[in-house]
């Protein structure tokens, strides 16, 4: 009896000291971790959908290995279609619902902005969204968002650069998607040629998405006797720009965004002898490329897709983006401990040092602080070469 | 100056897609007094169609016709079993069906096909005509399809007996009926021989848009356009409102208002035209007894 009641003394003794230890928000207990998604599965974005279905073949893996300090992570995704309302929709269930942790990889610009001031009223954390727009770094006025892929200035930015180095007398032409998007593309070219951009672009056209063709502005930008063009489309209309450039006979020096850099569904519809010498850039290791056949991360993401992702495609550049994105959130997960509160998620996703993810191009590693919430802001430059890219130069970083 | 002629030729281009499309929104007016809004995906599904075949390793012209029978059976049927129920409804039903129709196709394609951009062969060659490098010779080919279309239609609505009964049968049902024409079936003819052009005005414009399930979308709100202004009745008018369209829009573009504002001239274009002359260039002005 007396024994008994000393175990029962210690026990009422040690349990604020544990409790103290472990400190909760909603979605998390024990054994558990709960993490929402968005994610277009369906409608005209739906070749994304395979980003999403990585990530929970990814997480499958993890709880099979036991988990992140014992808990299991409980991915809850849902299908917005691509289309912001229905996004808006989903979010407000997987938060005020299902109680989830924190969203994760919700994907889209338009669908992002939806959720932005939300998110950040909820105080949820909105982690490494899927989209480049370069809103998604402010700390200071949106401290609950942070974004992962290098942003599309900074990726305008490495593009000046190079022109700069290798065309000092270019005259530039620009063709860009009319929205937040293609402007932010239009703005890091701009601040990456600093005080010469005036002198050297040349001509600035536009395109609305529905838009038949852009047939038209290409003779436009044509016309301006440029020398080096910018190509910031989507797939459809980037096809249609490199061929409609080759077929009039112009010939500039060509960048492509990192959007449109299919040889799939972009280059093999534009011909592929229309895109050689066409430049782009990359950060994450291209499945397709022969040059990482006996490279051991790949290897490994080989086996993965095998074993927990059968149904998915291996020359699939989005599975290997998912798997990626996936492992960089298992590292937050695994540097919050035992704390699993909104705050230190957050706090953690912003304290993230050279942290390297190894399908990540050589070089390029995560860094992140409480005034940078750009994660990835290194990128290599690569050419087409008629069948593939080709990387060539250096890892190149904008990192302040 | 050059650059205003390479602006005129790429309209021409762009035009021909938007006449080729226009010419069946006007057939079927034409049979059955209706604006049919899912054209532009009828269009779009046989299309695919013809992309399967294609890649089952048919040729093209083979390809091509057999295609066209699909359509126009597709479009008989549709009338038949979706159109012929609402025949008595009010207006806004039968523009209900429409739109659902152009949801229902749009996502059975995709569900079947993907959303991934396919390539799609043309039946023109690949190096320029005469040296003309401002319109393909896929784009120049399309063109004349176009028009040959539209001469078939001409003889078929203007020589034959059965183009006379459609007429018949579109302009006034109840005589048509009265002197022994069927026009239940003169009505999904319609709907058929709308589907067929559909299907040629996809197969033109697909190997320059690329073909996805969405490819119409922007095409039909032009072609709207062009029909109107060329007079919803006029399969001549059509064509021409087409060309004029694709000019008037890149030559406006390109030197007046600047490229966001391209699209708002087509909506300018529909609207002035209903306004000012509601049957266009070349309809035929309705005057009703009452």
């Amino acid at each position: 009896m007396k024994r008994l009641s000393v175990a029962f003394l210690s026990l009422c003794l040690a349990a604020p000291a544990v409790l103290a230890q472990k400190k909760y928000d909603a979605g998390t207990s024990d054994t558990e971790i709960r993490i929402g998604n968005t994610n277009p599965y369906s409608g005209p974005a739906s070749a994304y959908g395979a980003i999403g279905k990585s990530i929970a073949a990814y997480f499958r893996m993890v709880n099979e290995q036991g988990g992140i300090n014992g808990r299991k992570l409980n991915f809850i995704t849902y299908d917005d279609g691509y289309s912001p309302p229905r996004t808006v929709e989903m979010v407000r269930k997987l938060v005020e619902q299902d109680q989830v942790l924190f969203v994760f990889q919700t994907l889209g610009t338009p669908s992002n902005t939806a959720i932005h001031k939300y998110m950040n009223a909820k105080k949820v954390p909105q982690l490494f969204v899927a989209t480049g727009a370069t809103k998604w770094n402010d700390p200071k006025h949106f401290p609950w968002t942070m974004g992962w892929q290098p942003n599309y200035q900074t990726e305008g930015h490495v593009y000046a650069r190079h022109i700069l180095q290798t065309k000092p007398d270019a005259k530039i032409a620009i063709l860009y998607q009319n929205d937040d998007y293609g402007k932010d593309y239009v703005k890091g070219l701009k601040d990456g040629l600093g005080a010469k951009a005036k002198s050297l672009i040349v001509a600035e056209a536009s395109y609305e998405v529905s838009e038949p063709t852009v047939d038209s502005q290409i003779v436009q930008l044509q016309s301006s006797g440029a020398n080096v063009f910018f190509n910031v489309t989507t797939p459809k209309f980037a096809a249609q720009a490199i061929r409609k450039a080759y077929d009039i006979g112009w010939k500039p020096v060509q960048y492509l965004n990192n959007v449109s850099t299919s040889v799939g569904s972009v280059l093999t519809p534009a011909g592929l002898e229309k895109s050689v010498g066409l430049i782009t850039t990359a950060y994450y290791k291209d499945p397709t490329d022969k040059r990482w056949d006996n490279d051991p991360a790949v290897t490994k993401w080989r086996e993965f897709m095998k074993k927990y992702h059968p149904d998915g495609n291996v020359n699939d550049g989005f599975n290997m983006y998912g798997y990626s994105v996936a492992a960089t959130l298992v590292q937050v997960l695994k540097q919050c401990g035992n704390n699993l509160t909104h705050e230190n998620v957050m706090r953690q996703a912003a304290s993230l040092k050279d942290f390297r993810v190894d399908t990540l191009l050589p070089g390029i590693v995560i860094n992140t602080s409480k005034d940078d919430y750009a994660p990835i802001e290194a990128v290599q430059l690569q050419r087409f070469n008629g069948k593939q890219w080709e990387l060539f130069g250096d890892v190149i970083s904008t990192e302040k | 100056m050059d650059a205003f002629l390479f602006q005129v030729l790429a309209g021409l281009a762009t035009g021909g897609i938007y006449a080729s499309l226009a010419l069946a929104l006007v057939m079927i007016y034409q049979a059955t007094h209706h604006v049919n809004f899912a054209q532009g995906e009828m269009a779009m599904f046989t299309t695919y169609i013809a992309w399967s075949l294609m890649d089952a390793g048919l040729p093209y012209w083979p390809t091509f016709l057999l295609t066209l029978m699909v359509a126009f059976l597709l479009g008989v049927a549709i009338e038949r079993l979706v159109i012929r129920p609402v025949e008595h409804a009010p207006v806004l039903a039968v523009v209900v069906v429409f739109i659902a129709l152009l949801v229902i196709l749009n996502s059975v394609t995709g569900w079947i096909y993907t959303y991934t951009l396919k390539p799609f062969p043309s039946p023109f060659p690949e190096e320029p005509l005469w040296g003309i490098r401002y319109m393909s010779p896929h784009e120049i080919g399309a063109i004349g399809i176009t028009l040959l279309v539209l001469v078939a239609l001409y003889l078929f609505f203007r020589f034959t007996p059965l183009g006379l009964a459609m007429r018949a049968a579109a302009q006034n049902p109840q005589s048509a009926r009265l002197v022994g024409i069927r026009v239940g079936w003169m009505l999904a003819l319609g709907w058929g021989l709308a589907a067929g052009i559909g299907a040629v005005a996809g197969m033109m414009v697909a190997p320059i848009v690329y073909l996805d399930p969405n490819m119409m979308g922007g095409v039909l709100l032009y072609a709207f356009a062009a029909a109107l202004v060329g007079g919803i009745d006029n399969p001549w008018g059509a064509v021409l409102g087409g060309f004029l369209v694709g000019v008037l829009e890149n030559l406006l573009g390109a030197f007046v208002i600047g490229n966001e504002l391209k699209l708002s001239v087509a909506l300018v274009i529909i609207v002035g035209v209903l306004l000012v002359r509601p049957s266009g260039l070349f309809g035929t002005v309705h005057v009703t007894r009452v």
